[in-house]
């Protein structure tokens, strides 16, 4: 839900943006047809993966043995899904509603929705559930913003636009794991590079900071690390995006004398919304199932503690499986939820 | 010069001055968004080369005064270390080869053959790739338990298939059900049974898309963290983003960031060269869903 706001808010600068430049501007009538006639082209392409095939069957005997084979093939991964993925989430749905602990010889009984009620009056819980919602927004913002800056920089012509593709890649390619690690060592307070350079070098901060240690940078911290980490796969997918928009459009807003920031507002940005969806949908997704970053960075402290975190010490550190697996079909429905509403109230398509 | 000296240039000349600020202002972003991307890891390879004695020294040097590989000597020598990439390879490659066998014949028969169930099927695989791992992580470790999985390599191939497999499945059949119908009528025209078709045909055209979709699933095994950390007690079955997180220094005060910084460019190079080599088809891989919508 928060998400959704942070979108109105985009959405709602792009509309004062526009107001602005109509009082100054009298040609976007034109530039927004021409947006138009480039979104209808855009938009042709994805439909037909929707094509609804009414089922016959097959006629002939090579379209029988086509069928029976496609049944044949599909089964084992079928199978593996279902025993690897199906099965252990529908477990975790009940053993939400038991008293199950791990090494336990006390028989297991349901408890209802008592599992439920327990989180709403834990504190950490709640401080979980904040802690998520703020690191996912602000870095999926942040991604975003960046994203498409460096996107865009990428797009326009340049000597070297091939080796800064590459460059991106790298932040990406490195193991969550690993980039914790470096950033930890990155933040130390006494040892640090950053310290270093903001204090000792530029003199911009009185004294070195606990970046980790202290209770309200922590998770800002972290969150710089998560921005870092991804902004790059950000960039990508904005730019693939960027690459389907035919480029006379551009020159059709030359000719009618719109300017470059025009030109972003009033053809880039809007042309780019599907793709830039998608984007957000994923990494949304990931932001709020969080967990290598915060745990290897933190551990389990309160100030950091993500829902994932957290779920993770009440079913394995402490055993409690049952009151962990409520908390993970929390998480669950959170993620669920914010699938419908993403796509329920943000077009990505206007059709 | 001023303006009033030569009027008649007057109104050329300051368009050109923007224009050469604007090229120096592009360049100096272009230079601060390297500087940014690349500056970690360049940190992480200064660290790794730098006797771990002077890592404590302030303020901080930004290139080694004494250059050493003594940390990546360590490192190679660590028996721990080298189990865990041991370990990590075998899961990272079995983990992807069971995805691309399986995957690819479900990826065939859901991009290509027509057959009751088949969207149910698309809708579920995609569904399994969009649910958070902790919502299974308690029933599969009692699972796990259960088969006597605990702290060895099977449980962790077992859990890495659970985000592998719909991947390379979604992936693949997309890429299936982009090929031209043509060449199944031409094989079904010389005689070719549907499943000669599939791996005389079909499956060799689709080299590439293995190959992406094949190293986007090792780089995911590869660093995958949750259920590695929580799968395995110790080495037997210990794989490496666990096991930097857990390194030893040489004495037992001494944090061991020079040797961490060594194992971390270590489990990474391959990586990125890999990454290097397939950035092309990473990138086309990467954005296909994106694109496509």
């Amino acid at each position: 839900m928060c998400q959704l706001s942070v979108i109105e808010g985009f959405a709602g600068n792009v509309a004062f943006e526009i107001s602005i430049e109509r009082q100054v501007y009298t040609s976007q009538r034109k530039v927004a047809t021409v947006s138009q006639q480039a979104q209808t082209q855009l938009k042709t392409q994805p439909i037909n993966k929707k094509r609804a095939s009414a089922w016959q069957r097959p006629q002939t005997a090579w379209g029988r043995r086509r069928e029976r084979l496609g049944w044949l093939l599909v089964t084992p991964s079928v199978l593996v899904v279902v025993l690897v993925a199906v099965y252990p989430l529908l477990n975790t749905f009940l053993m939400s509603f038991t008293n199950r602990r791990m090494s336990s010889t006390r028989a297991v009984s349901w408890v209802g929705f008592a599992n439920y009620t327990d989180l709403l009056q834990n504190s950490t819980f709640l401080r979980s559930v904040s802690n998520t919602l703020v690191f996912a927004i602000s870095s999926v913002f942040f991604e975003t913003v960046l994203g498409i800056i460096i996107a865009l920089v990428i797009h326009s012509n340049f000597k070297g636009r091939g080796l800064m593709r590459t460059a991106m890649l790298v932040p990406w390619a490195i193991p969550t794991a690993v980039s914790s690690q470096m950033w930890a060592w990155m933040y130390n307070d006494v040892f640090g590079v950053i310290n270093d350079f903001l204090y000792t070098r530029l003199g911009v901060i009185s004294q070195k900071i606990a970046w980790l240690a202290d209770p309200n940078l922590a998770l800002p911290a972290i969150i710089a690390v998560d921005v870092w980490k991804t902004t790059p796969f950000m960039a990508l997918l904005i730019l693939a995006g960027l690459q389907v928009i035919p480029s006379d459009i551009y020159e059709a807003a030359d000719v009618d004398g719109a300017t470059r920031w025009q030109q972003f507002w009033r053809l880039t940005l809007p042309l780019l919304t599907p793709a830039l969806m998608v984007a957000l949908i994923f990494r949304t997704l990931d932001a709020l199932r969080v967990f290598d970053i915060i745990y290897i960075m933190k551990g389990t402290a309160t100030e950091t503690v993500s829902m994932a975190v957290l779920a993770r010490q009440i079913m394995i550190d402490s055993g409690r499986l049952g009151a962990g697996a409520a908390l993970s079909v929390v998480i669950f429905i959170i993620l669920a939820l914010f699938v419908v509403l993403y796509t329920k109230f943000v077009p990505v398509t206007e059709d | 010069m001023t303006p009033a000296v030569a009027p008649t240039s007057s109104n050329r000349r300051p368009i050109k001055l923007t224009q050469v600020i604007n090229r120096v202002l592009f360049w100096l972003l272009i230079l601060l968004i390297l500087f940014y991307t690349i500056f970690p890891f360049y940190w992480a390879i200064v660290t790794s080369f730098t006797p771990s004695g002077q890592l404590f020294n302030t303020p901080v040097a930004y290139w080694p005064k004494d250059f050493t590989t003594e940390n990546y000597r360590q490192i190679f020598n660590n028996p721990d270390f080298l189990k865990a990439l041991l370990n990590s390879t075998i899961v990272s490659l079995s983990t992807v080869i069971i995805s691309l066998v399986v995957g690819s014949l479900a990826a065939y028969a859901l991009g290509r053959l027509k057959f009751r169930g088949r969207t149910i099927i698309l809708y579920v695989v995609l569904a399994m790739s969009m649910f958070p791992a902790i919502a299974i992580l308690g029933s599969l470790y009692q699972m796990i338990v259960t088969l006597k999985l605990y702290n060895r390599i099977p449980a962790l191939i077992i859990s890495y298939l659970t985000f592998t497999l719909p991947f390379t499945v979604w992936v693949l059949t997309n890429f299936f059900r982009s090929m031209p119908g043509e060449l199944e009528e031409a094989a079904f025209v010389d005689g070719a049974s549907p499943m000669q078709t599939f791996l005389l045909i079909l499956l060799p055209l689709a080299a590439p898309g293995l190959v992406t979709t094949g190293l986007l699933a090792f780089i995911s095994a590869w660093n995958e963290y949750l259920f590695a950390l929580t799968f395995t007690q110790d080495y037997a079955a210990r794989t490496v983003p666990v096991a930097i997180s857990s390194l030893g220094g040489s004495s037992q005060f001494e944090l061991p960031w020079a040797n961490r910084m060594a194992a971390s460019v270590i489990v990474t190079i391959p990586l990125i060269v890999l990454v290097l080599i397939f950035q092309r088809r990473i990138i086309a891989g990467l954005t296909a869903g994106a694109v496509k919508g």
